[in-house]
């Protein structure tokens, strides 16, 4: 029983974290995309649709991820490109999402999907407990580990990193230094594009293996309110993502053993806890100067 | 003129007819200009002179409309600020181009080749820094540092990139005179290296100091090309604005009335990380007096400001008294129906709001102590448009604000036009006490000189006055008393004529405590 809800809790889990370290780069690199339920979405269509039409569930992955990619491009043509404003074109982005996967999927509704199946390590997956959550699970976990591992190399260890975090604090100054500041913020634009598509192929092909419209049901949020709560630091994504899954998952055994706790309140227990990290963290201005991307959501006119 | 020649052969940078549109204003306009190896060539002009546009091209961050670069007599594009360094031009900017966020060694390291690993240039960064006098720690993060510490980044970045060029953008601006002299003295081993150093300022006495030749610029074009030693500070002035500049005239005694501003022992805890700590601030000004308080920017001038005009009312109402009343826990509007006014340091965003009106600046700030002038209707707040146009109009004619058109958005004026407006904008109200944060910040000459000598006369007029400056001319030209604000501490005001540059210059260093305890022991 408990090994079951630790492994419903790493299911919740991974979009989220997914999702939330590609908005991570997205923000570290100064752009503000509020799009990521948009582009969940529509990976989550692009990735039933490429499982169902090939009938391989890791092309559906790869669907996913291009899907959510090529959507976040637009987003990066309108904020970078024509300087449109962030937070409207991000909201819009949602919309059009959510209404865009609805017609591309209508006819995949009811249809039952293809799982994905999990990649088992031998030995590994043997160790009592531990074994069968982290070492038997599908390749959307390994990846989102990986990811978390990864961007934190990338952002703090590699030169390339140093410079997307320079983009990120002071775009003005990057650009006098030479850094192709529209070039670096399109890739990480759709860095985290690609990353909510493979969250949303997680959504369609593991968690509930079949296309149902708004099937992200408010997750690309979360994962906003991730980024935040984690103060821009990818280990903390990690960690806070487990912590949101898990307050979604108890809600589920919480409604189910019948404790009184009304399911409105845990839903919203994700935003409540974020509010109360803003302020425990706010505390520390200093902190959180150095981690605030300074330029977030700022528009960035080069000099003619 | 024929002295500044350079034969060809022993230039480095060569620069003909470099010409730079933006829309159809020429920002620089046919520019000639050579520097020879190992030289100090100074880049004088007023605001808007077309200095940082001229630097921009040659740095690469802009690309010229016409004309051409020779750089070590071949004819090249500077396509980008780091085809620029590989050339062998370093620049340090005027206004920082630093990551606050990231550490000092992070810094340096995004100008520089990638492949060379971050301790490794932490590692020269430290060297170098030692060897050139500049000291730093490379894992500071810049936000913790101070202005002179941040310029030294600047100047250890250019350096660590060996190159032959070094172009300083009024670097002394933000330093104390001492840090000016140490900075004058690594431009000095720089020379002595072989390097050229292209130094842009308007401050003549240094230009006259360090400099070998000079080029001055107005209105976009060469306006002379000189050795500034064999110039008189008159001369290089009427190249640089076209005209003599008018002094400041002032009264010999201005009668001093009753004490109308009166801090004692005001103490403000830092709001943020990066703010500074207000101690033990206590002054007494005058009718009739202006009492300057100098200091390197960023020392708290601007929290002191803040404190003053109530932006951030302090805790202790009776440690701010404005004529006679204390108001320290009163705000903005508060004191100004006391009859004071109020003129921040930053004009845009702060003093003004860029895209409304000028009238409707006006309405702003005035609209509770004018409300019976601006506003009618009684409890509906119906707003005088004609009125404050008027009043906006007269405010204008009386600062000799030139604009376009009859009520232009704020932000259209230039700098010194806006300046001059807010400040007649308080003026105009003939407030009993004006706290002003550096007047004439990046304002030309011409503008300035109108503004400190409106302070002047408002003072002659039986006003208190404080003028918050780091500009130490601007100081010695209006102020009656002087103080020096250095780390959040203020020194006592002194007569204006008991202080030198020197001693200024020791003060803004913080060596005030020393000083007062010497002072003591001769009392005794």
């Amino acid at each position: 029983m408990f090994e079951a809800i630790l492994l419903t809790i790493v299911t919740a889990a991974t979009p989220l974290v997914i999702a939330a370290v590609g908005e991570l780069v997205t923000e570290r690199a100064g752009v503000l995309n509020l799009g990521v339920e948009g582009m969940m979405i529509m990976g989550a269509v692009c990735a039933f649709a490429g499982s169902y039409l090939t009938g391989v569930p890791l092309l559906g992955v790869l669907c996913g991820i291009l899907g959510g990619a090529a959507f976040s491009l637009l987003f990066g043509f309108l904020t970078l490109t024509l300087v449109a404003n962030q937070v409207a074109t991000g909201l819009a982005l949602t919309l059009l999402g959510l209404g865009l996967s609805g017609q591309i999927g209508e006819s995949f509704v009811g249809i039952p999907g293809v799982k994905l199946q999990p990649i088992v390590f031998p030995i590994l997956s043997d160790i009592p407990f531990i074994g069968r959550l982290l070492f038997a699970q599908d390749i959307t976990f390994y990846l989102s580990i990986a990811l978390i591992i990864g961007v934190h190399w990338f952002l703090f260890k590699s030169r390339t990193g140093l410079k997307m975090r320079a983009i990120g604090d002071n775009h003005g100054s990057a650009h006098a230094l030479g850094i192709h500041v529209v070039r670096t913020r399109y890739l990480a634009v759709m860095f985290g594009g690609a990353c909510a598509g493979l969250a949303g192929a997680q959504l369609s092909l593991v968690y509930t293996p079949q296309w149902v419209e708004n099937m992200a049901a408010g997750r690309g949020w979360i994962a906003l309110a991730l980024v935040v709560f984690a103060s821009w630091r990818p280990w903390r994504v990690l960690a806070g993502g487990y912590i949101f899954g898990a307050v979604g998952i108890l809600q589920l055994h919480a409604q189910a053993l019948g404790i009184g706790v009304p399911s409105q309140f845990l839903s919203m227990l994700p935003y409540a806890v974020t509010i109360v990290v803003l302020i425990v963290i706010s505390h520390n201005r200093r902190t959180t100067l150095i981690n605030t991307p300074a330029c977030l959501g700022k528009p960035f006119v080069p000099d003619r | 003129m024929s002295e500044a020649q350079v034969p060809e052969a022993a230039t480095l940078l060569k620069v003909r007819g470099l010409t730079k549109y933006f829309g159809s204003f020429a920002a620089c306009n046919g520019i000639d200009l050579s520097i020879a190896p190992g030289e100090i060539h100074a880049l004088l002009g007023e605001n808007g002179a077309g200095k940082s546009t001229l630097v921009k091209m040659l740095f690469g961050v802009l690309q010229p409309s016409d004309g051409e670069i020779v750089w070590g007599g071949k004819p090249v594009t500077i396509q980008s600020p780091g085809h620029a360094r590989t050339l062998g031009i370093g620049m340090v900017f005027q206004h920082f181009s630093l990551f606050e966020a990231l550490t000092v060694a992070e810094n340096i390291a995004l100008s520089l080749d990638p492949k060379i690993p971050l301790t490794k240039i932490a590692e020269e960064a430290k060297n170098l820094s030692r060897a050139y006098g500049l000291p730093l720690d490379p894992n500071a993060h810049v936000a913790d540092l101070s202005v002179g510490e941040r310029q030294r980044i600047e100047i250890v970045r250019a350096l660590l990139q060996n190159p032959k060029l070094i172009i300083l953008d009024e670097p002394t601006s933000v330093l104390t005179p001492q840090e000016a002299d140490r900075l004058f003295e690594t431009l000095f081993k720089l020379k002595a290296e072989g390097r050229s150093v292209l130094y842009i300022s308007h401050r003549l006495e240094e230009v006259q100091r360090i400099c070998d030749r000079a080029t001055v610029l107005r209105h976009g074009k060469v306006t002379g090309a000189c050795d500034p030693r064999q110039e008189t500070p008159g001369s290089l002035a009427r190249m640089m604005v076209g005209s003599d500049v008018a002094g400041v005239e002032r009264a010999a005694d201005t009668p001093l009335g009753d004490v109308l501003v009166d801090v004692k022992n005001l103490a403000v805890p830092a709001r943020t990380p990066f703010a500074i700590t207000l101690s033990g601030i206590s002054m007494q000004v005058r009718a009739g007096e202006i009492l300057a308080i100098a200091g390197v920017a960023g020392n708290g001038q601007g929290e002191l400001f803040d404190a003053l005009s109530g932006e951030y009312p302090v805790a202790d109402d009776d440690a701010i008294r404005l004529c006679g009343k204390p108001v320290g826990r009163k705000g903005i509007n508060g004191r100004r129906l006391l009859g004071a006014g109020f003129v921040p340091e930053e004009r845009h965003g702060h003093a003004a709001v860029s895209d409304m009106a000028l009238s409707d600046n006006l309405l702003l700030s005035r609209s509770q102590s004018d409300r019976k002038t601006f506003l009618s209707g009684g409890l509906a707040n119906v707003i005088r448009h004609d009125v404050i146009r008027s009043i906006a109009k007269r405010i204008c004619g009386e600062m000799d604000v030139r604009k376009s058109g009859d009520n232009p958005a704020a932000g259209s004026l230039s700098g010194g036009n806006l300046q001059k407006f807010i400040i007649g904008r308080e003026l105009d109200r003939k407030p009993q006490v004006l706290i002003v944060n550096q007047p004439t910040w990046g304002v030309d000459a011409g503008a300035a000189s109108r503004i400190r000598q409106a302070l002047v006369d408002l003072a002659r007029a039986g006003s208190a006055v404080v003028v918050i400056s780091q500009d130490l001319d601007e100081i010695f030209e209006v102020a009656t008393s002087i103080a020096v604000i250095s780390e959040g501490r203020m020194s006592r005001p002194y007569a204006a004529s008991e202080l030198t540059l020197e001693k200024i210059g020791l003060l803004m260093g913080g060596v005030h405590d020393s000083t007062s305890r010497r002072e003591a022991v001769h009392a005794h």
